[in-house]
């Protein structure tokens, strides 16, 4: 399902190159469990923005679905984010006026689906991630926990075919950093693929296959198979 | 994402940030309202005038020699450079004119007025006893010049108020014999005080006979004609004849140029209405100026909510999506600061009209609504940039800024 070829990703600092990402060659089948680990500056973030769509590599190939979405105009990579890649973050990224439903709709809205038809999608899937009592609650009113899994709903309202995860538990005690880590791989056991970058060892065993980055480059996969 | 929904979207982060929405739309209103009350002004006191022309008695056909304009050749060539004289014949002849209430034949001199030793340098006006209607003119003591055919030279004279203390001082006026030019006059009225009127100060003014004038300062001609008419609609009409009358008595010469109040009424229309422009451009700059405001608060939004921007992006929206986020919150700020400024204008030009009853301060249709449309124009130009801004974000590092 997602397919990077020799990708490269380098900036700008001054004069200096730097090199985020070195020739990282990887393929990640639909329904996978892939964790992503490393020390930080290794590149792990940079490789989730760039299967996200968020950032794009300066060379190499990537191709989704099939599709080669290296070159994606930003119209057209807002259109596959939407429709099939979740994104969940260390630090929500909740929209701080609107309620719970609100932030949960907020794909529906961009993607143009009426009111109607939104307010059954959302209402189901708060009650499935047991926090239906909080739908009109805004997020400080939330505790941490809560706050993850409306974004969490969020990142599935699309039914994307992968959920990007980049430390979705670094901001929470581990009590409940485990039970979203527990939500994601059910979601991940009902297929979709989940992509779960944390520099915890602990939580990245869990994954069915891990990655080691450093220094931009994929040091070890245990998953690896030939691109 | 529908628009009800980009609606929806802006309104929240309107109603997030109160306090910031509630200055913007002061500022915008204050601009709205100033084009409003501004124009209403204008408007106000080139209606004022136009009051002022119709009250003057309105319905004036004024006839001064000469033309203002000249056409053709033949005409000028042979009679040199004057005119012909516009004689008290001539305005004895625009007498018989249908619709015509009142012919006021008119000379003003600069002329000295003596009396008892003493001196005053006055204009002297020529004229008979209907220039106190055509003018308004009132009586402080005796009698307005006696009706009489205006070709007897009859020396009787008015004098206006300061003449009347300068010459006399506590003397009585009222009997005496004044001399004006060579002659005698005796004073048989005294105007009442009442300052300027059309650039001629009453006060200051000695009123004899037209044919006394005449032949005390050697006049051939008439200063102007002016006539009144019994009605508005009769003035063209009165005007074509005076033209057709004239040409008669002036061997087919048309030498005298007609002016209506009409003429005089819309050339001062023409300047208030300028005055009207005007005043609305200069109040316009402060709506500029509250484009810049919402320029800038809309590019700190972007920066305020860069995270959000990033968020937005990750989840699928496209750049027109987040572009017409921001335009939405920018229309709405300049709608809302535009409909809360008119009426802020509407209660001001109120207040201007209960202030100066005589200034009927109603701002043009036109000011309000451009005024409207202007506001929300400037609230959207100005949002441009700010909007480009957060639609190019790069996702990646705007959600790496929590």
């Amino acid at each position: 399902m997602i397919l990077l070829r020799e990708v490269n990703r380098s900036f700008r600092v001054g004069d200096d190159e730097v090199h985020a990402l070195r020739n990282v060659s990887l393929q990640v089948g639909s329904g996978e469990y892939v964790s992503v680990m490393g020390p930080s500056g290794s590149g792990k973030s940079t490789l989730l923005n760039i299967i996200g769509l968020l950032d794009r590599p300066t060379a190499g190939v990537y191709q989704f679905d099939g599709e080669d979405v290296t070159g994606l105009t930003d119209l057209d990579a807002a259109r596959v984010r939407r429709e099939k890649i979740g994104f969940v973050f260390q630090f929500f990224h909740l929209v701080p006026r609107m309620t719970a439903t609100e932030n949960v709709e907020l794909p529906l809205v961009l993607a143009g689906v009426p009111a109607t038809g939104r307010a059954t999608i959302v209402s189901g899937l708060l009650r499935e991630f047991g926090i239906a009592h909080r739908a009109r609650h805004r997020p400080d009113q939330l505790s941490g926990g809560e706050r993850q899994r409306v974004a969490i709903a969020r990142a599935m309202v699309m039914r994307p075919s992968a959920i990007l995860a980049d430390e979705p538990t670094g901001n929470l005690d581990q009590t409940t950093g485990k039970e979203v880590l527990q939500l994601l791989e059910a979601l991940n056991a009902r297929g979709v693929a989940l992509i779960l970058v944390t520099h915890d060892p602990v939580l990245g065993d869990r994954a069915h296959r891990q990655i080691r980055m450093v220094d931009g480059e994929i040091h070890t996969d245990t998953g690896a198979r030939p691109a | 994402m529908k628009p009800v929904d980009v609606g929806r979207f802006a309104w929240r982060s309107l109603s997030a940030y109160r306090s910031r929405t509630l200055l913007i739309v002061l500022a915008m209103s204050i601009g709205v309202g100033a084009v409003v009350v501004l124009t209403s002004l204008g408007e106000g006191a080139r209606a004022y005038v136009r009051n002022q022309f119709t009250s003057l008695g309105a319905n004036l056909v004024v006839v001064i020699p000469g033309r203002a304009e000249t056409f053709g050749g033949s005409g000028g060539m042979m009679s040199g450079r004057t005119s012909r004289d516009l004689t008290l014949d001539d305005a004895l002849a625009l007498r018989r004119i249908r619709g015509v209430k009142r012919v006021v034949p008119l000379n003003i001199v600069s002329g000295e007025v003596w009396w008892n030793g003493r001196r005053r340098d006055v204009p002297v006006a020529g004229s008979t006893d209907e220039i106190l209607h055509l003018w308004g003119l009132h009586m402080a003591l005796g009698q307005f010049l006696p009706p009489q055919d205006p070709r007897r030279a009859t020396s009787v004279c008015v004098i206006g108020w300061r003449v009347r203390e300068e010459l006399f001082g506590s003397h009585t006026a009222l009997g005496e014999l004044v001399r004006i030019g060579d002659r005698r006059f005796r004073v048989i009225g005294v105007l009442a005080q009442q300052g300027e009127f059309l650039g001629l100060d009453i006060d200051e003014l000695a009123i004899i006979p037209v044919a006394s004038a005449q032949a005390t300062f050697n006049l051939h001609s008439l200063l102007r004609v002016a006539m009144e008419a019994n009605a508005r609609e009769d003035v063209p009409w009165v005007k074509s004849e005076v033209r057709r009358i004239l040409r008669i008595r002036h061997q087919g010469e048309e030498d005298v140029t007609i002016i209506t109040e009409d003429a005089v009424a819309s050339a001062f229309d023409r300047i208030l209405e300028a005055l009207t422009l005007a005043l609305g451009g200069i109040a316009s700059i402060s709506l500029a100026v509250a484009g810049i405001l919402i320029m800038n608060v809309m590019l700190v939004a972007v920066s305020q909510r860069t995270s959000e921007i990033g968020l937005l992006k990750a989840i699928g929206a496209s750049p027109a999506q987040i572009r017409a986020v921001f335009f939405a919150e920018a229309a709405m700020l300049s709608g809302a600061g535009g409909l809360v400024g008119s009426v802020l204008g509407q209660c001001g030009s109120w207040a201007v009209r209960q202030a100066y009853p005589n200034l009927p301060a109603y701002a043009p249709v036109w000011a309000a609504i451009a005024a409207l449309v202007l506001a929300i124009v400037t609230g959207i130009a100005f949002c441009v940039l700010p909007a480009r801004r957060a639609a190019q974000l790069d996702p990646a590092l705007a959600l790496a800024r929590r």
